[in-house]
């Protein structure tokens, strides 16, 4: 299921914002930012490198994906559907009772989702519990997990990063979605963080920073993570919330909010659907 | 000579027992030398993991092994598993993921730490959580048996276990013993004291006191808050008609409100609550403890006759 081009993955990502933007409207509710902020990385993942299968999604060796802001389920759901764990037809399902897509990623309902989040700061040390079961299964499997800047607002992340690096979680690997944007604000507003790269340095993890949205540069970033066997590699990707639809680029007011029927004709035909 | 030993050293007991299973891992929080975990650290630590001092990330990690087909054992004192509850509560308890959560040091008995280390709250709170089994054993053979039983639940658990030593109860007597399944110790058909933990011995104590008084009480252990064994309580309200319940723990959600809940939906009978009286505790020790809140056996003995009277 790996080895797209550069391309195909950005026609997918194309795709999978339709989709956001088709689910959060449909829905009339959701997180549309948060998903077309992560989405370029998520397809590359999916895309590109992750070992998982469409037909068995509990396949034990499985690499595992943690969407830990999991309220930026759209993106999620998306790229699943691209990739055959759920239709498209589920994606109408989405906020829709008995629907396979819950508000928030859960691992109980939708096939491929590896963790049941929603709760910010819970991701990471799942994925580290993920990552020392492979260990100890001698297994050559790796945690992926994503988590938003304003995620790492919790304390409980730093928890988890001050553990991953002490027992050198090599098959660990984080993806920080720093769109710059929280619930209420710009996170410079609401809680300034800082040199967030020279954060997780100190942490002890390696650490690369990107630009979010050039698919050569998330594929290389993911390339790297490979490389880095004997410590956790967290990738610091820069990133505009809302990408692709011009009224939600870094716009606070999309970080919760879905688009009108006019707002989503814009946002449509700005992601090249022909009316 | 009864024998005395501490609850916790029953669960570091059963988990180097269940060691033989290699999906056995063991999850501290720095402190496994309290809660008796550090005998398996010693002899495995290949599967043991530190989660240095921060309990949130240790109940997740637990989440991850657990989904990874491990089943993990993580502790730490039952006040510091607390912080975490919103991780027990959203990454365990909903995906139903099987961690098994022991917090020590439980109740006001654990002393002269004082207020900040007696949790009063903890079974009130791990109740209200769907799919999370709810234990507080009284000796450290029940305690080494319903932690071997864990393994085999498929779903996650909370035990409290205890600081200081109690006398033992069922040794050889292992197979009376179930999750799910009160004991009954003691029969009597004018009331039922049923208890947990600690407060097993004091209702032991009470019930022996209250014979010479003509009293007959029947005495359980009630060692499993959740699922509570409602067809016993049935009988003993239909066969007693009265019901006092004792825990070290806050008189408000625990086994007290467990009791007060189930009885009042289906035979309702008068029942009286031994517990902490919605306060903090203090520094003091175990036996000074249990008096000032009201714990001890005669405290009990007293509920017992204001009970009755209000019998029908």
């Amino acid at each position: 299921m790996t080895g797209m081009s550069i391309s195909e993955l950005e026609e997918m990502a194309r795709k999978c914002r339709i989709e956001i933007c088709k689910m959060t409207h449909r829905a009339q509710a959701g997180h549309p930012g948060g998903s077309l902020s992560e989405i370029d990385i998520l397809c590359a993942l999916y895309g590109h490198r992750l070992r998982a299968r469409n037909d068995d999604p509990d396949w034990e060796d499985r690499d595992r994906f943690i969407l830990s802001k999991g309220h930026a389920s759209p993106g999620m759901y998306a790229v699943l559907a691209e990739m055959g764990f759920i239709s498209h037809a589920d994606l109408e399902t989405y906020r829709v009772k008995g629907g396979v897509c819950q508000g928030h990623v859960d691992m109980k309902w939708c096939p491929g989702v590896d963790f049941s989040a929603g709760s910010l700061g819970m991701g990471l040390s799942y994925g580290m519990g993920c990552s020392i079961a492979a260990k100890i299964d001698g297994s050559k499997r790796n945690a992926y997990v994503m988590v938003g800047d304003g995620e790492i607002q919790e304390g409980s992340i730093w928890e988890a990063a001050m553990a991953a690096a002490h027992h050198e979680l090599g098959n660990l690997k984080l993806f920080v979605d720093c769109n710059g944007i929280q619930n209420d604000d710009f996170c410079e507003a609401q809680m300034r963080m800082f040199d967030i790269p020279a954060k997780w340095n100190a942490f002890g993890w390696a650490v690369k920073v990107i630009d979010g949205h050039n698919m050569n540069e998330i594929v290389g970033a993911i390339d790297w993570m490979d490389t880095v066997t004997d410590k956790p590699a967290v990738v610091i990707a820069k990133t505009i919330k809302g990408k692709g639809v011009s009224f939600m680029e870094n716009n606070p007011a999309f970080h919760g909010a879905a688009p009108s029927d006019e707002q989503l004709a814009i946002a449509l035909s700005e992601l090249g659907v022909k009316a | 000579m009864t024998r005395m030993a501490a609850t916790r050293d029953g669960y570091g007991d059963a988990l180097l027992a269940l060691a033989d299973n290699p999906k056995v891992v063991v999850l501290e929080a720095d402190l496994g030398k309290s809660t008796k975990s550090l005998h398996f650290r010693k002899a495995h630590p290949e599967r043991t993991v530190s989660c240095g001092i921060g309990e949130q990330n240790m109940l997740l990690v637990g989440a991850g092994l657990a989904s990874s087909g491990y089943i993990p054992f993580a502790s730490t004192f039952a006040i510091f598993t607390e912080r975490a509850f919103e991780q027990m509560r959203n990454g365990i308890a909903r995906p139903n993921l099987a961690v098994h959560l022991c917090g020590s040091h439980g109740g006001t008995h654990t002393g002269t730490d004082g207020s900040s280390a007696q949790s009063i709250e903890d079974l009130a709170i791990y109740r209200t959580l769907p799919n999370v089994v709810v234990m507080h054993p009284c000796d450290d053979v029940s305690t080494k048996e319903l932690t071997m039983q864990l393994p085999g639940l498929g779903k996650p658990s909370y035990m409290r276990t205890a600081r200081n030593k109690t006398p033992v109860l069922y040794e050889g007597k292992e197979e009376q013993i179930k999750i799910g399944k009160g004991i009954t110790l003691v029969e009597g058909n004018d009331v039922a004291i049923i208890a947990c933990g600690v407060l097993v011995h004091e209702a032991m104590e009470a019930a022996k006191s209250l014979q010479s008084e003509g009293i007959n009480a029947t005495v359980v252990d009630m060692h499993t808050i959740k699922p509570l064994d409602t067809e016993l309580l049935d009988s003993l309200s239909a066969k007693c008609g009265a019901i006092v319940t004792a825990e070290d723990h806050s008189i408000i959600g625990g086994l007290g409100g467990a009791v007060a809940e189930h009885i009042v939906t289906k035979h309702p009978v008068p029942m009286e609550k031994i517990g902490v009286h919605d306060r903090f505790g203090e520094s003091a020790g175990s036996e000074e403890m249990l008096e000032m809140m009201g714990l001890k056996s005669h405290h009990i003995s007293d509920a017992v006759k204001k009970v009755i009277a209000r019998k029908a």
